[in-house]
This record gives structure tokens, C-alpha cells and sequence, in this order.
């Protein structure tokens, strides 16, 4: 690959062309009104058991914190793998989310689970440092042995209208992933408008993203709906352009099952069945899983248990 | 210029298409019903009570989800409302007229707060009874319902400030026949502002629709509503004639058909008789290239789809220009993939019945004219249940002025589509009609919002947004549909006589 520099964050020109999409406006009050008409979608029975597997199947079981330790992502890898004990049944997590320094602990323990080590990139959160630094911290996740990268754009260089800035340090992080999946994560808490978190989409999808990814859940709002909701489109008018399948993952903030099923009756109403699957579609969480494992266990049992059942690591 | 030419195909995978059938989906949720309890047959309310039709004959109101009868409800005779108006009258002489205007506000905010209460049952009822979604009659209907009433219980001791340096005086007896579409709406749309300006009512509701305000009937009882201030005649077109006749009637509000309307204004020409009338329409909606067309998408369906097209302000003609049209339509089907047809009470039912046999074979009739003109027809695979009246969404494409499909109000889940080079031409062809009571711009300039709003003609405009109703606001028709206002300070003057 060509040797990238931090000569990219004054380069304009080369790939304005690929990189400016204009975008059809979006009616914010609009997006608002048919996310609560999609909230409204009543889930009950078979289609609430599906549902709420389906989505603890869909976790990236995330910890990123200062104070992670091995111990810390030891445990929350057993987490990932059986996250109730008492059932046998149920799916593991898509996923562990960790810092790069935790990711030869995590895939360690993931071996053989069928789940994927993920790792946060790019100076994640904020990404305020050099290209080089980012490319570096990148290929320092992968020789660590990350299956999957989630990286964080430059929304400083975005909301200046460096839009070729943006799509290039994306290619880039992209050439370094090579087979290792990439997520791209917009921050769409910081962007500001929907027509923003639009076009960041679109810029990171032409830029090789393999999932697009609202937020690093250090922001407030992280994951919204309406954000979702605008990302789906995206996804769905480049696989209607292309035929090529882009995921998304939301994250940040999603806590409880109700909001997940909510996620879900988007992602279907407006991608369909090819997405609803862990393959295109994740959740970025950690206190999600308990909740949906209270009330897979309400569905069967037909009764909700104490929160001392639920193993919190 | 736009951006909305897809780009080119770079995959061999381009005709994948989006799945809206397989995979996880959405087990049924019914709302429950089995506490409604319904008599056998009903009479009309006549003075405060429920009395027998006077030659004992009575029609059957069917549940058109399932065609099964729900009731019987009186077919009203000239006599049964020779009846109803003359207890309109007496009340309105003896009692409701001199009720200071303090007094029939509490009455009528006393009714607003019971159909607040009563909301859940009087929504399966209206479902049950008319065929439309629990999502609409829980989520629209009844919460406007309740918000007419309080809206103009507001105004019943206000009526100064309404028409300042004037005082407005009520009519007498107001004649009230109302449609099958929003039964509850249309009858708070009547019946609140005749109540809050001191008139008494003789209301009929339609016969395919006659359960929920007979329902209200109670509700008016148990509300201490003085008696003959309200009183519900039901039955057909011959009942709504013997109404709008009957020498005692002061005015005659009427929600229905322009064909229906007509009668109505010829019988009334000369009688001295004030009149509204809120008949059909054809809405036009028109989405420029500049519009955000994901919401502009989302908007028709609630344009044409809401209530399974029966709706009078329905945006049932489709304007979209041209160089966005392919896009948009592309979409508009995809999204249409998603509506859910079926039992009106299950929550998660976008489209329920067509309210009735006859409207059923109506709309069907229609696709027929709209195949045998010529048309492209294009519906959606959605599964319909096997018993009841129920039409997939459907468009047309291919169309032009000249067909009847586009001219002729369908009053179904029907869509028909054309396309415009240039503003005028877009605003040429919405004013094309005999009819002017809606039209939608979509847009993402302001200033285009009130050029092509202020060159339409018709009652309502909506922009960026389609079939959102308010009690503060106006609603009627330019041309063939209809004469006068209703709802907001506008719809006090059809109940008032107003001296110096």
C-alpha cells in the first residue's frame, strides 16, 4: 500500500470527486414521525422469543474503559460465550469490543467460541491524532489479533467540509484492514444534523466500510433512532445501487430489550430479512444482554426473576 | 440538480431486491375485544332515552373484517325523526338556549372528559364497527375526538370574543348527517360546536356506522346532558332526507359525497334553511425533485393509505416530478412492501377492511376502469385474510387527466400517478378537478411552500406533511367540495346568527 501521511488532512482535490455525494434533504420532523410510527409495532409472543435471541446474538459485548484489565475481559469473555448459565440454549454474543491492549486477552479466551474479537481503533474515542497514529494503532489491533475493527472518523475535518479528508483517512484505515472487518464509527452525536449523519454514512460506505457504526457511546446522544433510521437508508439506497451489503450497528445508550426490539422493527421495515442477522446487524452494549436474558427468561418462565440471577461481569 | 438518478449498477447483484416477506416477523397482537358488549338491537335517541323504531324495522350493522352482523340498528322512518326534531326543538327552547354559555360548557367538557375515559373501547368499537385499524381509531380518532370537545367547550362562554361587538345567537335545530369514514370525528366535528354555540341536534350517523355514537348517546345520558339537546336518529338515505326536509330544521350540516351534497343544496335552495357541506375531493400531492424524498415517501402513505383511502382530504393523486419520478416510485413501492392489511384489531395492522359490500365492490370497479383505460397497475403481495372486505395498496401509473381513475374520487387504498416537468404545470394539473378540498406540497424551499400553496386551490394545503387535523384549524372545500368551514373559530359561524 501507499505509504499515508498527515500531508492527507490539507489535501483537497484527488478524491473530491469520489468522496462529494450530494444529499437528498432530510426532514428531521419527518424521520421523528415515522420512527415513533415504527415504535408503535406491538411484538408479542413467538415474535418476542425470536426477537430477543436474536438480539442477544447481535451483541458486540463492549468494555472500554481506562480500568480494563485482563481479569476484567477474562470475565466478560465467559459472559460472551454462556451468558446464562441456566440455559443451555441460548446464542452467544457476535462479538467482544475492547481497547487494543485487551485484544490478545480477549481473542485468547474467544478461541474456538465462534465469537469475534473486536477492537476499538484509530485513538479511539475522540481520534484527534495523526493519520500515522491512527494507521499504527490499527495495525497494532490487528497484530494484537482483532477480527474486527471499529474505527472513529475525523468529525472535526467532517463538519470543516473535508469530506475528502474523511473518505482518504477511511480508505486508509481500509487498506490496513485488508480482510479484517471494518466498522466506521460517525459519532452521529456530534455531527448535528440527520443530513450530516447522511452524508458521513455515505462517505464511509464509498470509502469500503463494512458496517456503519452511530457512536462510541462516550458521547451524548450516543445510539438514536432517527440516526439509525438514516443510516438504514443509506445502506439500503447503496445495496439497491451496487447489490453490495453494508451492516450497522448502533451503540451506545441501547440498555433495555424494548429499545432493541425497536431497532429490530426498524432494521427489518427498512432492510428486510437479508439484514436481520448478526451478520449486518449488531448492538454496541453492555448492560443490554441482562435485560434480554430477564426477559427471554419472563418468556419462558412466565415470571421475571431477581437481577441476582444474572451474572453481571 | 438532483441526485436522484441511482447510480449505475457496479455488481452482478443488481437486482437483488429488498425482503420484506421472509424471516423474523410479527406474530398477531390483538387488541381485546371481548368486553364490548352490544345489544341486540338498538333504537334511536329520542329525548334523552332509547326508544323503538316507529315501524319496527331495523338494518344491519356488519363488521366488514369479518362480514358477521354486530346489531341491528332502527331505520329511521319520517316519523322516528319528525320525533327527534321535535325534542331538539323543545330542548332548545325550554332549556339549552338560555343556559348561560359557562353552563354548556361544563356539559360539554363533562363529555370530552368521558370519551377520554371511555377512549379504549369507544376505538375497538369504532374498529369493529368501520373496519379501521385499532393503530388509527386508538391513536387519531378518538384523542381528536375528545380534543373537538374540549376544543369548543372552550369557546361555549367565549362566544364575545369570538365575534366581538356582536352577539351571536344560536340557530335552533341543527340536522347533523355525517359518513362512515371517521364516525366519532365527524360527529364531534358536528355536534361540539353546536352544542357550544346553543343549538340542539338531531344527528344521524351512517348506517354502516352507527354503533359508536349511539355509544355516545349514553355517554351524553350519563353525562346529565339535559334531554333533546342530543338525539340520534339512524338509518339510510331515505332517514338523512326526511332530515334535511323536515320543516323544523334550522340547518343541516353534511359530510359525505358531492352526489349526495347536490340533493342536499337543490332540497334546501329557497328553504331558508343555513347549510355547510363537506363532500368528496381528489387531492393532489405534489413532491418536487428538491423534496426530502425518504419523508415525501412516508407522506403518501399517510396521504392515500390512512383510514384504507377513505378519507375526503385523501391525497389521492400523485404529482411527482419528473426527474425524480422513477426514484420515488421505486421506493414508494418498496415502503408499500411493508404495510401490513388485515384485522383491524391487531396492533400492528397498517390497512384494515373497506368499510362496507359496497364501497368494497366500489374500489374494485375501479381497478377494473383504471386496467381497461389502460393503466399500469401495481399492487402489493401483502396476504389479505379470507373472510372480510380487504383491497391491497394499490398504484396506477400511466395515467393522465383524461382518465377516470384520476378524476373520480375512489375512496379506496388507490393511488394514481403522474408526473410534472414545472412548477406550473405541477399547479395546472392539481387544479385540474372539480373538486379543491386538500393538496400537499413537498419541498425543501420555503419560499416554493407558499408560491405553489398560495396557487392552490383547495381548503387545505398541507406542506412536508399530509392528513394531520387540529380543532383550532379550519377545514372545507374550494368548488364541488362543499360550502363552509368547520373546526377552529371558523366553524362557530355555521351555528350562529350574528346581530349588532
Amino acid at each position: 500500500m501507499t505509504k499515508p501521511s498527515s500531508e492527507l488532512i490539507s489535501s483537497q482535490q484527488p478524491s473530491l470527486h469520489k468522496a462529494y455525494l450530494p444529499v437528498s434533504p432530510i426532514d428531521e420532523v419527518g424521520v421523528r414521525e415515522r420512527v415513533a410510527r415504527l415504535n408503535r409495532r406491538s411484538i408479542k409472543k413467538d415474535s418476542k422469543k425470536e426477537a430477543l435471541k436474536l438480539a442477544l446474538s447481535m451483541i458486540d459485548l463492549t468494555t472500554l474503559e481506562g480500568k480494563d484489565s485482563t481479569g476484567k475481559v477474562i470475565q466478560l469473555c465467559r459472559k460472551a460465550a454462556r451468558p446464562h448459565a441456566g440455559m443451555a440454549s441460548l446464542p452467544h454474543v457476535a462479538a467482544v469490543c475492547v481497547y487494543p491492549s485487551m485484544v490478545s486477552t480477549a481473542r485468547k479466551q474467544l478461541e474456538g467460541t465462534g465469537i469475534f474479537t473486536a477492537s476499538v481503533a484509530t485513538s479511539f474515542p475522540a481520534g484527534m491524532v495523526s493519520l500515522k497514529q491512527k494507521l499504527d494503532d490499527t495495525r497494532y489491533a490487528i497484530e494484537q489479533g482483532a477480527e474486527e475493527i471499529d474505527m472513529v472518523i475525523s468529525r472535526g475535518e467532517f463538519l470543516k467540509g473535508n469530506y475528502s479528508y474523511v473518505y482518504d483517512e477511511i480508505a486508509s484505515i481500509r487498506e490496513v484492514c485488508q480482510e479484517v472487518h471494518l466498522k466506521v464509527i460517525l459519532e452521529t452525536g456530534e455531527l448535528g444534523t440527520l443530513e450530516h449523519v447522511r452524508k458521513a454514512s455515505d462517505l464511509a460506505i464509498r470509502a469500503g466500510a463494512d458496517f456503519i457504526k452511530t457512536s462510541t457511546g462516550k458521547i451524548a446522544p450516543a445510539a438514536t433512532q432517527p440516526a439509525t433510521l438514516v443510516m438504514l437508508e443509506a445502506i439500503r439506497d447503496h445495496y439497491l445501487a451496487t447489490g453490495h451489503k453494508v451492516g450497522m450497528k448502533p451503540a451506545g445508550g441501547i440498555r433495555k430489550a424494548k429499545q432493541a426490539l425497536q431497532y429490530l422493527v426498524l432494521l427489518r421495515e427498512t432492510l428486510g430479512a437479508g439484514w436481520v442477522t448478526p451478520e449486518y446487524f449488531r448492538f454496541g452494549a453492555s448492560s443490554l444482554a441482562n435485560d434480554l436474558l430477564m426477559q427471554i427468561l419472563k418468556q419462558e418462565t412466565g415470571v421475571y426473576q431477581s437481577a441476582d440471577y444474572f451474572s453481571i461481569d | 440538480m438532483s441526485d436522484s438518478s441511482p447510480d449505475k449498477p457496479t455488481s452482478p447483484n443488481f437486482d437483488a431486491a429488498l425482503d420484506f416477506r421472509s424471516g423474523w416477523s410479527y406474530s398477531e397482537a390483538p387488541e381485546s375485544s371481548d368486553y364490548i358488549e352490544l345489544d341486540e338491537n338498538y333504537g334511536h335517541y329520542i329525548d334523552g332515552r332509547f326508544v323503538q323504531p316507529s315501524k319496527g324495522r331495523y338494518l344491519e350493522s356488519i363488521n366488514p373484517a369479518t362480514e358477521k352482523s354486530l346489531a341491528k340498528i332502527a331505520d329511521g322512518t319520517g316519523e322516528d325523526v319528525d320525533a327527534a326534531v321535535k325534542a331538539a326543538g323543545k330542548a332548545f327552547k325550554s332549556k339549552w338556549s338560555g343556559l348561560p354559555g359557562r353552563e354548556r360548557g361544563k356539559y360539554i367538557y363533562r363529555i370530552a372528559r368521558m370519551i377520554q375515559e371511555y377512549a379504549r373501547e369507544l376505538a375497538v368499537l369504532e374498529s369493529m364497527d368501520g373496519g379501521k385499524p385499532i393503530r388509527e381509531s386508538r391513536d387519531v380518532d378518538i384523542p381528536l375526538t375528545a380534543a373537538h370537545f374540549f376544543y369548543y367547550a372552550g369557546w361555549a362562554d367565549k362566544l364575545e370574543y369570538a365575534f366581538p361587538g356582536r352577539k351571536a345567537e344560536p340557530l335552533g335545530v341543527c340536522g347533523q348527517i355525517i359518513p362512515w369514514n371517521f364516525p366519532m370525528l365527524m360527529l364531534a366535528w358536528k355536534i361540539a360546536p353546536a352544542l357550544a354555540t346553543g343549538n340542539t341536534v338531531v344527528l344521524k350517523p351512517a348506517e354502516t356506522t352507527s354503533l359508536t355514537a349511539l355509544r355516545f348517546a349514553e355517554i351524553c345520558s350519563d353525562a346529565g346532558l339535559p334531554d333533546g339537546v342530543i338525539n340520534i336518529v339512524t338509518g339510510a338515505g331515505q332517514t338523512g332526507s326526511n332530515l334535511v326536509n323536515h320543516p323544523d330544521i334550522d340547518k343541516i350540516a353534511f359530510t359525505g359525497s358531492t352526489e349526495v351534497g347536490k340533493i342536499i343544496q337543490k332540497s334546501l335552495a329557497g328553504s331558508g334553511k343555513r347549510y355547510t357541506l363537506e363532500l368528496g375531493g381528489k387531492g393532489a400531492n405534489i413532491i418536487f425533485e428538491d423534496a426530502a424524498i425518504e419523508q415525501a415517501v412516508e407522506g403518501v402513505i399517510n396521504a392515500i393509505f390512512f383510514n384504507q383511502g377513505h378519507v375526503c382530504c385523501a391525497g389521492s393523486r400523485l404529482l411527482v416530478q419528473e426527474s425524480i419520478a422513477d426514484l420515488f416510485i421505486s421506493r414508494l413501492k418498496d415502503r408499500m412492501e411493508t404495510l401490513i392489511v388485515g384485522d383491524p384489531l391487531d396492533k400492528n395492522t397498517d390497512i384494515g377492511a373497506i368499510n362496507s359490500k359496497a364501497q368494497y365492490d366500489r374500489i374494485l370497479n375501479y381497478l377494473e376502469i383504471g386496467v381497461e383505460e389502460g393503466a399500469a397497475i401495481y399492487q402489493t403481495q401483502a396476504e389479505l385474510p379470507k373472510s372480510g372486505y380487504f383491497c391491497r395498496p394499490t398504484l396506477f401509473t400511466d395515467v393522465g387527466q383524461s382518465n377516470r381513475i384520476v378524476n373520480e374520487e375512489i375512496f379506496g387504498p388507490v393511488l394514481t400517478i403522474q408526473t410534472f416537468r414545472t412548477p406550473d404545470e405541477a399547479v395546472e394539473k392539481a387544479n385540474n378537478t372539480p373538486y379543491g378540498l386538500s393538496g400537499g406540497v413537498w419541498t425543501d424551499k420555503g419560499s416554493k411552500i407558499f408560491q405553489t400553496g398560495r396557487a392552490l386551490r383547495a381548503g387545505v394545503i398541507w406542506s412536508n406533511t399530509f392528513n394531520k387535523f387540529d380543532p383550532t384549524s379550519p377545514f372545507g372545500g374550494y368548488k364541488e367540495s362543499g360550502v363552509g368551514r368547520e373546526g377552529g373559530l371558523h366553524g362557530l359561524y355555521p351555528y350562529v346568527h350574528l346581530t349588532s
